[in-house]
Parts: structure tokens; C-alpha cells; sequence
């Protein structure tokens, strides 16, 4: 599957997509989601809570593992996605779109550029599988 | 790493491969839930060529068997087939196994990949009397056909008389045209089949039963589905609920055990150990909330650790985390209020009556 372009990455595999001003949107990638098979529970903040960059913000857990979550960038979370209560497969069914996680209030701007661009997210994906 | 004659066969269908017990095995094709799902309601086929086979032939085999197992195998037909397991004099688990008696004179043992080169040397250490034994695991493929329409389909490629097989029953004829041993067993708590056969055989007849299948909606299964399935039965797994630390009136193994049988190994001491009665019990639990208890996880009991998980998952059935583990005999008690400790969090959890999940 083709990784979006116009996205930011971790090397954590959790992805933010810039919406407006000081706001982003940030879910796993296609690829956290294949690694870790059927999703089952998503675990995510509340509404107005303060994420710092690199903060674990959530847990998913699969039937066959457990992953932390953490946050690309520092910002109050605006929103979650509370859909993946009741159908947390949509994290395996469309990662970069009714999967998403939450939505934050970006405090710090300048973090984006340490992120990894669509590029740089797929290079490093191909080191990290050792090709 | 082994290989079954399989292999191409997983990578065609794009599954992911572990290594399981030196095999490298599929764990799952394209979802475990779905193909959990598929098991309880239609049927999935699941290669299980790594499981061992052992066959012990001559005329003192019936009587070398009985001795070396802890189940009466002298209540065996020609024909059936019977779960046991082999024990320490200890009373503890060297392996559980399914013993098939073809003749009189031929047992064959179907054992756990893991244990195989245990379990023969094992054997050949005990050889007495009349007796071959042979590990000919190399000459068996194995596949699990398994669900609520395994028989349906099957009855499309064979003109065996599948009816006359019930549960524990099996018999030798033709699947697809492969010379196949068809016995209704299974590790799944579902209706279905095993066949074991030539691994020349192995990969036709595995795709004229997913052919065969397709409109049923069979689904081939991994690994990963294999053991949220058996573990929503209580099916124990070796090396996970029992081992060589355990014995069968802990593990909740009694029904397999028949100390009347005549001398056998472990016997005195599953006898002791029942009349001092056993210190703690394999119970079955489910997390309360959210999260998802997993193999070793630490046991709390009123705040203190006291085991750890044996078996822990996901049960797709129930939609909620169910596990095992070794409690003391007055814990394990449906109601008792557990906590496990999963990656710094403490999940609530409550013990249960199992099995975890019925079939209809």
C-alpha cells in the first residue's frame, strides 16, 4: 500500500496529518496496522488532554500484540475517535482514513520538520526490514 | 528450519510464516478473526504437518502402549482413536498425544512437533517386549479440516461414508484421490477432520479442499487462529498449561487419566498425589475490562503475585480476554477476583468456568 504524501511520520509508525492551522489529525500507518494483525481495543486519551511529543498517548492491542502510541507532536487533544470503540477494525481497514485517533491542537509548530516526510517514512521502512 | 511440503503453498496465499518448534509455519493468511470466524461457522483448513507421528507395531504393542500412557487404551477398537499422554514417573507431562489404534499389533501416536525426539527417545528408553518403534513423522502430512461444514465438504471429494466416522472414529479410504487415514478429530472444539497422508499427497489434496470449500466458505487458518480456537475450548497447550511440572489432576487432565488401567508410568504417583489432593488447579479467567491478558503475564491475589498466565488471549467468540492459570486449589473458584499485571498495568480480572466457548 502506497504511503500517503502530504503526511508526516514517526519512526514509532504513527503518522499526523496537518488539517488546518494548528490542527492535525494522527493515526498508525498501513504498516503498524499489518504488523499488528486484527486490532481489537483501541485505548485513547480524553478530550483536552496535554500531549508533550514522544508522550505515550494510547495503547492498541491486536489479538496477537500490544503497541504503544505516541504522540508526533506536543498539543492538547480536540477530539478522538470514538468510533473505534465499537469498530476498532477500522484501524486495520482504512489506517489513513476512518482510522484515525485523535485529533490535537499543535503547540509547537517547528516539531513537524522533525518528522519524517512520505519519502523518508519508506526509506526508513526498507532499513528496518533490512533490504 | 523444517519445512512442511506445504511451504509454497502458505507463501502463494501471501500468509506470514513463524518458526514454530523449528518449523517455519504459517501463523495467519490474511486475519486470525476471520479466520477464527470461519472455524466456528463455516470450516478452515489447517496445515499441521509439523505434529509428529510415532508408530509402535508387533505383537506386545497394545500392551507396551497401555504401559507407557496414562489412558485405558485396552477400551480401543480397531478403528478408534484416544487422547492421552505419556508421563514422568513423577505423574508430570512428557507429552499429550491422540493414539490411533489401526490393528492390534499398530498404534500409531500423533505427538507435538516440539516434543517428537523427546517423546520417541523416550519410548526407546522403555522398549519391552515384542515391539517396533518407529518416528515416522517424515512419511505423514498432516491437515486439520475443521468447522461446522467439514463434512459437507469432504463428502465432495471422497466416496467414503463420512456418517459412519463419529467423534474419535477414523478410517483409511481416499480424499481427492490420496490414500488418507480420516479420523474426526480436531483441536478446535468444532465438528471436523484430520488426515494424515503421504506429503507427496500433501499440497493437491490441500487445494481440492480449499476448492471444494470455497463456496462454503472455507478459509485456509494459522496458527494464531489454531490456538485462539483451542484455547476457547480449554484445549492445554504443551510447554504453555502443561509440562514436565504438572500433572493431570491439576491441569484438569483427570478424565484422560484411569488409574485402574493396570501399572503404568506415573501411576503411584498420580495416585499420592490424589489422596493428599492437589495443592493448586489450572483455572480459566476473564479480564474484566479492557486490555488483553498474554502467555506469562504475572497472577496477582489479593495484591500478592501468585502464578502466572499459562495461556492468554484475545477470544474472538466471546469478545473479550480469557486465559489460564495455575491457582491455588481454594482460588480457583468461579467468582475469585484475580489481577494481571500486563506491561505495568494491573487488568481485573475474575475466574470463570470453562470451557470459554461451546459449540451449538
Amino acid at each position: 500500500m502506497a504511503i500517503p504524501e502530504g503526511l508526516r511520520y514517526t519512526r514509532e509508525h504513527e503518522w499526523i496529518e496537518i488539517l488546518e492551522e494548528g490542527r492535525g489529525r494522527v493515526g498508525i500507518t498501513h504498516h503498524a496496522q499489518d504488523e499488528l494483525g486484527d486490532v481489537v481495543f483501541v485505548e485513547l486519551p480524553r478530550t483536552g488532554d496535554e500531549l508533550s511529543g514522544d508522550d505515550v498517548f494510547g495503547t492498541v492491542e491486536s489479538v496477537k500484540a500490544v503497541s504503544d502510541l505516541y504522540s508526533p507532536v506536543t498539543g492538547k487533544v480536540l477530539q478522538v475517535n470514538e468510533s473505534l470503540e465499537e469498530q476498532p477494525e477500522l484501524v486495520n481497514e482504512d489506517p489513513y482514513g476512518e482510522g484515525w485517533m485523535i485529533q490535537v491542537e499543535l503547540t509547537e509548530l517547528a516539531e513537524l520538520d522533525g518528522l519524517l516526510s512520505a519519502e523518508e517514512y519508506a526509506a526508513y521502512l526498507a532499513e528496518e526490514s533490512g533490504h | 528450519m523444517s519445512r512442511t511440503p506445504l511451504y509454497h503453498a502458505h507463501l502463494e496465499l501471501n500468509a506470514r510464516m513463524v518458526d514454530f518448534a523449528g518449523w517455519e509455519m504459517p501463523v495467519q493468511y490474511s486475519s486470525t478473526l476471520k479466520e477464527h470466524l470461519a472455524v466456528r461457522t463455516a470450516a478452515g483448513l489447517f496445515d499441521v504437518s509439523h505434529m509428529g507421528q510415532i508408530e509402535i507395531r508387533g505383537s506386545d504393542a497394545l500392551e507396551f502402549t497401555q504401559h507407557m500412557t496414562c489412558n485405558d487404551v485396552s477400551r480401543l477398537e480397531d478403528g478408534q482413536a484416544q487422547y492421552s499422554a505419556l508421563l514422568y514417573p513423577e505423574g508430570t507431562f512428557v507429552d499429550d498425544i491422540v493414539i490411533y489404534r489401526i490393528h492390534a499389533g499398530h498404534l500409531l501416536l500423533c505427538v507435538n512437533a516440539s516434543n517428537r525426539d523427546k517423546d520417541y527417545q523416550w519410548l526407546l528408553e522403555h522398549r519391552n517386549g515384542d515391539i517396533e518403534i518407529r518416528d515416522a513423522s517424515e512419511e505423514y502430512a498432516q491437515l486439520a479440516l475443521q468447522g461446522p461444514r467439514s463434512q459437507e465438504i469432504l463428502e465432495r471429494l471422497t466416496l467414503l461414508d463420512l456418517d459412519a466416522v463419529p467423534y474419535y472414529r477414523f478410517t483409511l479410504g481416499r480424499i481427492a484421490g490420496a490414500d488418507c487415514l480420516v479420523s474426526r478429530t480436531g483441536y478446535t472444539g468444532e465438528d471436523g477432520f484430520e488426515l494424515y497422508l503421504s506429503p507427496t499427497e500433501a499440497a493437491r489434496v490441500w487445494e481440492s479442499i480449499l476448492e471444494a470449500g470455497s463456496s462454503a466458505g472455507i478459509r485456509p487458518a494459522g496458527l494464531a487462529a489454531r490456538n485462539t480456537l483451542r484455547l476457547e475450548v480449554r484445549y492445554p497447550l504443551y510447554g504453555n498449561d502443561i509440562d514436565e511440572t504438572t500433572n493431570a489432576w491439576e491441569a484438569g487432565l483427570g478424565w484422560i487419566v484411569d488409574l485402574d488401567q493396570g501399572p503404568f508410568v506415573g501411576r503411584e504417583s498420580l495416585f499420592r498425589i490424589r489422596q493428599e489432593g492437589p495443592h493448586r488447579k489450572l483455572a480459566g479467567f476473564e479480564i474484566t475490562g479492557r486490555g488483553i491478558a498474554r502467555d506469562h503475564d504475572a497472577v496477582l491475589i489479593d495484591g500478592a503475585r501468585s502464578s502466572q498466565v499459562s495461556s492468554g488471549s484475545y477470544s474472538p467468540s466471546g469478545k473479550k480476554s480469557i486465559g489460564l492459570a495455575y491457582l491455588p486449589v481454594e482460588k480457583a473458584i468461579p467468582g475469585q477476583e484475580l489481577e494481571i499485571e500486563n506491561r505495568r498495568r494491573l487488568l481485573p480480572a475474575v475466574v470463570v468456568k470453562t470451557p470459554f466457548y461451546r459449540r451449538r
